[in-house]
């Protein structure tokens, strides 16, 4: 890498770049697709070029405009946040790609997607760049915000009283983490993470704080019991949408529930809050299960199977262990390629068969074979089998549970994968017998069908060799915070 | 070459299981090219690492999977007379294979599964370590399923869903006690005596409770009673499937697996100093008994092997359970036997079924006059179960009974003549009425092949089996036979 290319401020660009594209898009909507993916390949690449700049010279802060903090804005880049912008790069390539095939048809509406994802694509790499609370906030609202907007993208009575129900939530979550933003700089006169981090005490002002934010985070994740808006939003929404939001937009808040929870809070949270936390992770994951499994139309399964397994993220902060962060970390890596994937072969299929009637799939898997792989490897991935992504999520977290005998969360994801497969296979019988009604058929771009088996092959490469990203996590230790 | 081979070996059925899912249906030449190159050369590639082991030459392969744990493939005895094993009969099944689905739908799905299928057979036996053992072992249940819902029938979605039920709670089994032994040993590679014999003895008790869940999670593929439910159903699947499934696949990974599990995680003498394999070695008696008298009671004649496979197949698992050099010789060998024997059995099946329309036995009255050759073959395979000498059966069922009468577990000798009994209760019927009985004036699905009983693709590989589990008893003596690399493998787990 050459000098030149080593000091440039990527960590800026990276929210930049998707931020002018969106404009750029906007103001073209005709050239949207172009511009589209021009600028999810340039976004993609300083995404990549960060990381190599964080292998360098490890853990990066940037002084927007040269004022620090507490004036400026800052801007913090540690291993766990460069992984999330690499998945999201990852992600966004494969929604490109598929927004490309998608948006060709008729009947769909190519110009608010474009602008649309990438301001969303902006408010995601801001919020894992955030060094600030108050940031936090604002890129916070802008992901809400564009996620609304797309959801309501599709047009019909369900998309558009699903988004409502999603606006609301979201309007309430950022609420009350404003809220908590103001209890904070009431209290410490900062909204600086780190220096945050190092005045937090034990205060009312602190625990109210506290207590807002992570309810708020926990509603925006979606964690039950809080889950209710989840799944009409997500299976409403036009296919590369539902992708987004199931893959990206629940992972973001809760990795800005990560950084209040090692960053903010460490003095404060108490083994017992994380036994909360854990215990609603198991309910969601046994109770979206077998929701998941009684659904007859497939993106809500789908969905639904995404309220399940963001249960698992939840898990760590009961086992309190490195090794259960790691596995949460991973499993969160996996899940987004895995539901990306899924949700883009539902929505092949969708497009197919004109119905996501579970019963009535009539042989899809031999008519659309490669959607059909790209189903089943992703569902390989779900049901934490090797080799995949969550195979070693699986495993890390088993073998912080078995370490310290704590069965009854072992025993909890040994179920929740049985039930996976049980939902998995629920479709994947289907989709080999023939059913009753028969289809019309409508073709489906290979585009579409190929973004979806990359992302899924992604998941299951992720099994493979799980050194390189766990070792990124040791950069900036973002779990060095950890309640004993 | 000591890094590739392994691999390669591996390689040999994936990359044309991989280029055949996106073959044409109409691509017949291309495919079955394919097929018989990936076997050839597989067969070939394993013969080679043979012939190294032979020379001193070990094979590994190893690739990190997280701090601490790796995937590893070598080439231990064990593992190469399974490699052996599976691969022939990978070559045999293919030709039938062929010949058996010719004409029928979607054969380049079912090649690449069953392509797929064979990779994670040749992987659990090259496994060095429980992780990667497992990794394969869930591969094999996840290609199997396509092969078994084949047809598309609500009957093979159900039977399929039955067979995923079963093996997917035993696989998580298996998860669970896979971790819990890495949290409490550090290490998951197989070495021959064990890893855990130096534990302390305050992890005895969970060592037996996880010796319980790896045996529950292999012994659902072996079929050991309770876990053998979903065998018997899985026979919608086509007869190669069936044959792949019961001879090399699905239930000798299980058994395999059991194998390892005593003698290189925990050591024949360790788990026997725990108690845990009289329980197994009852087990695994009372599954060969219950299998042959169920047998017994099927007219459907790919059920009644079904059933057989679940009586035999516990043999294996006995000789392991015995604690004794011999009787293990007598398990090890009897992976190789059974697979030689029951594949005849199955390929013969096939062909009644394929050629005459016959699926009872009820309908078997007089068939070795249409079908000579074939029935034949299948007379082979049936007295070699119920071990008739010199058949290949008979050296299992003797290494059996001498070592449990040397390990001084007499009660096995009458587990072993009442089986035997209760083999030739199910199969000479079959026999009798086929050669000696008057056949039925049509049968109800002839098809007529010009001058031969049936196509040689389906002839030829039961009879070549068939001779295979005559050569191996007669010639067991020979340098090279199976039963003297059993021996081998016996010896380096019980001699000092």
């Amino acid at each position: 890498m050459s000098n030149e290319l080593n000091t440039m401020p990527w960590i800026v660009w990276v929210i930049l770049i998707p931020l002018i594209g969106a404009m750029l898009c906007f103001m073209w909507p005709r050239r949207g697709k172009l511009l589209g993916m021009i600028t999810t390949l340039i976004t993609g690449f300083t995404a990549f070029m960060l990381y190599l700049q964080l292998l360098d010279h490890g853990v990066i802060r940037y002084a927007l405009g040269g004022w620090g903090a507490p004036l400026g804005i800052d801007l913090y880049a540690d291993g766990l946040s460069v992984l999330m912008l690499l998945m999201t790069a990852l992600v966004g390539l494969g929604v490109s790609l598929y927004g490309v095939g998608y948006f060709k048809q008729d009947g769909e509406n190519p110009a608010g997607f474009w602008p649309l994802w990438l301001l969303m694509w902006a408010g995601l790499n801001g919020l894992f760049l955030a060094g600030d609370v108050f940031n936090l906030y604002v890129t916070l609202e802008l992901l809400g915000l564009s996620a609304v907007a797309l959801v309501a993208l599709a047009g019909s009575k369900e998309a558009l009283s699903a988004a409502m129900r999603y606006l609301l939530v979201s309007l309430l979550g950022s609420l009350c983490y404003l809220l908590g933003v103001v209890l904070l700089y009431h209290a410490y006169g900062t909204v600086d993470i780190q220096l945050l981090g190092a005045l937090v005490n034990s205060n009312p002002a602190t625990y109210g704080a506290l207590g807002l934010m992570v309810t708020a985070m926990m509603l925006k994740s979606a964690l039950f019991p809080l889950h209710f808006w989840l799944p009409p939003a997500h299976a409403s929404a036009p296919a590369p949408i539902s992708a987004l939001l199931s893959a990206l937009v629940v992972k973001a808040s809760f990795y800005l529930l990560l950084r209040l929870w090692f960053d903010v809070f460490p003095a404060v949270t108490t083994v017992d809050i994380g036994l909360v936390l854990g215990t609603l992770g198991a309910a969601a994951i046994l109770w979206g299960s077998i929701q998941a499994l009684r659904q007859t139309r497939l993106k809500l399964l789908v969905a639904y199977s995404t309220v399940a397994q963001l249960g698992y993220l939840f898990l760590p902060f009961a086992l309190l262990s490195p090794i259960a962060w790691q596995g949460g970390v991973y499993l969160m890596l996996s899940h987004a390629l895995a539901k990306a994937a899924m949700f883009m072969a539902a929505g092949n299929i969708l497009k197919y068969g004109g119905h996501d009637r579970i019963a009535d799939l009539d042989r899809v898997a031999q008519r659309l074979p490669i959607t059909m792989t790209a189903f089943c490897l992703a569902g390989v991935s779900l049901m934490g089998l090797p080799p995949s992504g969550g195979f070693i999520a699986k495993w890390l977290l088993l073998e912080a549970a078995l370490t310290h005998n704590q069965w009854v969360w072992a025993a909890v994801m040994i179920i929740g994968g049985l039930l996976a497969a049980g939902y998995v296979f629920k479709v994947v019988g289907y989709a080999f017998t023939k059913a009753d009604s028969p289809h019309d058929a409508r073709p489906v771009p290979l585009t579409m069908e190929w973004a979806a088996l990359g992302l899924a092959a992604g998941a299951i490469i992720l099994g493979l060799n799980a050194h390189y990203p766990l070792a990124l996590l040791d950069i900036g230790k973002p779990f060095a915070g950890m309640s004993p | 070459m000591s890094a590739w081979l392994p691999l390669l070996v591996l390689a040999s059925s994936l990359l044309p299981g991989l280029i055949i899912f996106f073959l044409k249906e109409e691509q017949s030449r291309t495919r079955i090219f394919l097929n018989i190159a990936g076997a050839v050369v597989k067969l070939g590639l394993v013969g080679l690492m043979v012939w190294g082991v032979y020379h001193g030459q070990t094979y590994e392969a190893r690739l990190p999977l997280l701090p601490g744990l790796e995937l590893a493939l070598q080439a231990d005895a064990l593992a190469l007379l399974f490699v052996v094993l599976s691969s022939l009969l990978w070559l045999v099944t293919t030709v039938y294979a062929i010949g058996y689905l010719e004409n029928s739908p979607y054969r380049s799905r079912f090649f690449g599964f069953f392509s797929l299928c064979v990779t994670a057979t040749v992987g659990v036996a090259l496994s060095d370590n429980l992780i990667t053992f497992l990794l394969f072992y869930e591969l094999l249940t996840l290609s199997t399923y396509p092969l078994i819902v084949h047809r598309g029938t609500d009957t093979a979605r159900k039977a399929a869903r039955v067979y995923l039920v079963y093996t997917l709670v035993g696989g998580a089994l298996l998860l669970l006690g896979t971790v819990w032994l890495y949290t409490l040993a550090d290490t998951l590679s197989f070495t021959p005596r064990g890893i855990l014999s130096g534990l302390d003895a305050q992890y005895h008790g969970a060592l037996a409770v996880i010796f319980v869940l790896l045996i529950a999670g292999f012994g659902v593929k072996a079929a050991i009673i309770p876990l053998h439910g979903w065998l018997p159903r899985a026979m919608v699947a086509p007869a190669p499937v069936s044959a792949l499934l019961h001879a090399v696949a699905v239930v000798k990974a299980g058994a395999f697996g059991i194998v390892r599990v005593v003698h290189d995680v925990y050591g024949v003498e360790f788990a026997s100093s725990l108690g845990l394999l009289m329980p197994l070695a009852l087990l695994a008696a009372a599954t060969i008994i219950y299998g042959s008298v169920r047998a017994v009671y099927q007219d459907d004649l790919k059920r009644r092997l079904a059933y057989s496979t679940i009586s035999q197949v516990s043999y294996i698992v006995l000789g392991t359970a015995i604690a004794g050099p011999i009787a293990a010789i007598g398990g090890i060998i009897h992976l190789v036997h059974q697979g030689l024997m029951k594949i005849t059995l199955f390929f013969c099946a096939g062909n009644l079924a394929e050629t005459l329309g016959v699926h009872k036995i009820s309908e078997m009255d007089g068939i070795g006059r249409r079908m000579p050759w074939t029935m034949a073959a299948f007379t082979l395979g049936a007295f070699g179960m119920i071990g008739v000498p010199p058949l290949a059966g008979f050296i299992s069922k003797w290494y059996l009974g001498v070592g449990a009468l040397e390990a001084g577990q007499g009660w096995v000798i009458w587990v072993l003549i009442g089986s035997s009994l209760l083999n030739a209760a199910y199969f000479l019927p079959i026999l009798y009425a086929a050669w000696f009985k008057e056949p039925a004036s049509a049968w109800p699905d002839e098809h007529v092949f010009s001058g031969k009983e049936t196509a040689w693709a389906l002839l030829l590989p039961p009879v070549i089996t068939a001779l295979l589990s005559l050569a191996v008893g007669l010639l067991a003596n020979a340098t090279f036979s199976p039963l003297q690399w059993a021996v081998f493998i016996a010896s380096l787990e019980f001699m000092p």
